[in-house]
């Protein structure tokens, strides 16, 4: 096959790729979507392995069919809830994939057509291309830790952030030093190893660095933007290859990426800036553990269960504590059992609820929720004050009324108006302040009710009553 | 004006056009999907599986051709793991039965 050829093969599976995003703007369209992105992968691997067919074709193929079939076992097996995880993990695998292919091209350009030594050009791209898979790398096997819970085992992973004195400018110092033995790789005549090695040893321990302050409920931030730099590394990549399809497919994962962030920063009302540099919830924390106590209206799931069966219309408000408790399908029967009873049930999502971007969906859709009763924050705000009965499951800070008031740390966060409904009935494990630390009012108000316990629990005890 | 165009210039049309085209698609995603479109992106991500393949594959095997053999393994776990959750994901979203 020529250059040419190839090229336009690679052609039509970038196209493949833009119409499997552009698929996800509907339920409907997205699973065709899907598979025109695995056609074009298919397209992809195939001309390429057509133009390799030498030497090591067999270790090229045996490597894929090991590889694809622990992908196809993890996607087959792997929970709902277990999805931020999943995702993470992933991230990491192309970082690596991106470092290793950035080493053989440092080695051996020819193989990828490219002039040997490394032209100039291509070297600054190799050297973005590495950095950005290894700070991927690093940063998604610490986020993998953090939303995995392995933070009991190794203080690492700790979903709490990890801070130290000095930690930005430590970070600083080595993005800086980073960067400038990346730039004598860049200025050398020959193949550099050393400052390459450097170079890439560096961004590793960046990448682990730059992550470990951040804390759980920020993982849909960094999960977001970590899904950006493996697409950055991926194009990187492709432009130091002359990739023009790589160079596509890896800037639409990283704008898809850039995006996300900015909707999940958006809807925390933080800055990116900010919730890069992590500690967040570390010491107000403290703070809130020393308030006093107040009194709060506390009752059992069958008085819940009894509001919600006289109500005419309840909104359920899932959070990350529904994922904890893989609650999912005892909501979904408490939600139908409630519309038999004539009851308009419906769920509201805020963008940020969960650990990653469109996680209770995904936990919703699973149990079988109809999407048509799942509505997103700013669809269901404005019809709260009509609501008789709010059921939050494992949710605070997104429905923390303090967003509203001046002066407090989450002021300017948009929320789920639960407080203007006409009841609320908040599940929680305990009285515990939530990520952001902050006592929540909407807890002591004299229409709000707690329901403790499980979410699971909870809700399948709602249920039983209901029969 | 003249001389042969540095491939480099050309990768930047392709990188600035892709950009623009992933903006607008991404924009148009609704966020009850958001999570299938993390998979997704995933799995569209490692087709740097393409890079892998050419690291290993030189005319003579050396330790390069042993890393991109690695990377080959690794991004194929992507691509088949992205695509198969993304699709048992979407499988979710069904309309209400009646």
């Amino acid at each position: 096959m020529s250059a040419n050829q190839l090229t336009l093969w690679y052609l039509a599976a970038s196209i493949l790729f833009i119409l499997a995003l552009k698929g996800l703007s509907s339920p409907v369209m997205a699973r065709r979507g899907n598979l025109f992105g695995m056609v074009g992968m298919g397209i992809a691997v195939l001309v390429t392995l057509a133009v390799v067919s030498r030497g090591n074709l067999a270790a090229i193929l045996l490597a894929m069919l090991v590889g694809g079939s622990i992908g196809a076992f993890v996607a087959r097996r792997v929970e709902m809830t277990q999805m931020p995880e999943l995702v993470a993990a992933m991230h990491s695998l192309v970082g690596m994939a991106a470092v290793l292919i950035a080493i053989a091209a440092v080695n051996n350009p020819g193989a990828f057509g490219v002039a040997a030594p490394l032209p100039t050009g291509n070297k600054l791209e190799l050297f973005i291309g590495t950095f950005v898979g290894a700070i991927t790398f690093s940063g998604s096997v610490i986020a993998f830790g953090k939303l995995a819970g392995l933070g009991k085992k190794f203080r690492l992973f700790s979903s709490a952030p990890i801070v130290f004195p000095g930690q930005h400018w430590l970070n600083l110092t080595i993005g800086l030093v980073m960067i400038g033995f990346g730039v004598a790789f860049f200025l050398s005549p020959e193949q550099a190893w050393v400052p390459f090695i450097v170079m890439t040893g560096l961004a590793f321990m960046l990448g682990f660095l730059v992550i470990i302050p951040i804390g759980g409920a920020d993982m849909p931030v960094v999960i977001s933007m970590l899904n950006s730099y493996s697409g950055w590394a991926a194009a990187g990549i492709g432009f130091s290859l002359n990739n023009a399809m790589l160079i596509i497919a890896g800037s639409l994962v990283g704008s898809s990426g850039a995006i996300l962030s900015y909707i999940m920063c958006k809807a925390m009302n933080r800055s990116f800036i900010s919730v890069i540099l992590g500690g967040f919830g570390a010491e107000e924390g403290a703070a809130a553990g020393g308030a006093e106590q107040k009194a709060v209206k506390s009752g059992s799931a069958e008085d819940a269960s009894f509001m919600m069966q006289n109500a005419e219309s309840v909104v359920i408000v899932p959070g990350y504590g529904l994922a904890v408790a893989r609650a999912q399908h005892a909501v979904k029967e408490m939600a139908q059992m409630l519309a038999a009873k004539g009851v308009n049930v419906r769920f509201a999502i805020h963008p940020v609820a969960g650990r990653m971007p469109g996680h209770m969906n995904v936990l919703l859709a699973e149990a079988e929720v109809p999407y048509e009763q799942v509505f997103e924050m700013e669809d269901i705000n404005g019809e709260m004050n009509t609501t008789d009965v709010v059921l939050v499951l494992g949710a605070n800070d997104v429905v923390n009324p303090l967003a509203y008031e001046k002066g407090s740390p989450i002021y300017g966060m948009p929320i789920i108006d639960v407080h203007k409904a006409r009841t609320v009935l908040v599940n929680k494990r305990s009285m515990a302040a939530g990520y952001a630390g902050l006592d929540n009012p909407l807890f002591y108000m004299d229409k709000t009710m707690m329901v403790f316990g499980d979410a699971k629990k909870v809700v399948e005890d709602i249920v039983k009553s209901m029969h | 004006m003249g001389g042969s165009l540095d491939p480099t210039v050309l990768n930047i049309v392709v990188f600035v056009l892709a950009v623009f085209v992933g903006y607008h698609v991404i924009w148009n995603v609704t966020p009850a999907l958001h999570t299938p479109l993390m998979s997704v992106t995933n799995a569209i991500s490692s087709v740097i599986i393409v890079g892998a393949i050419l690291a290993a594959a030189p005319n003579e095997t050396d330790f390069g051709a042993v890393l991109g053999i690695i990377a080959v393994g690794l991004a194929s776990v992507n691509v088949a793991g992205g695509f198969l959750v993304t699709q048992r994901m979407l499988a979710m979203f069904k309309k209400k039965q009646k």
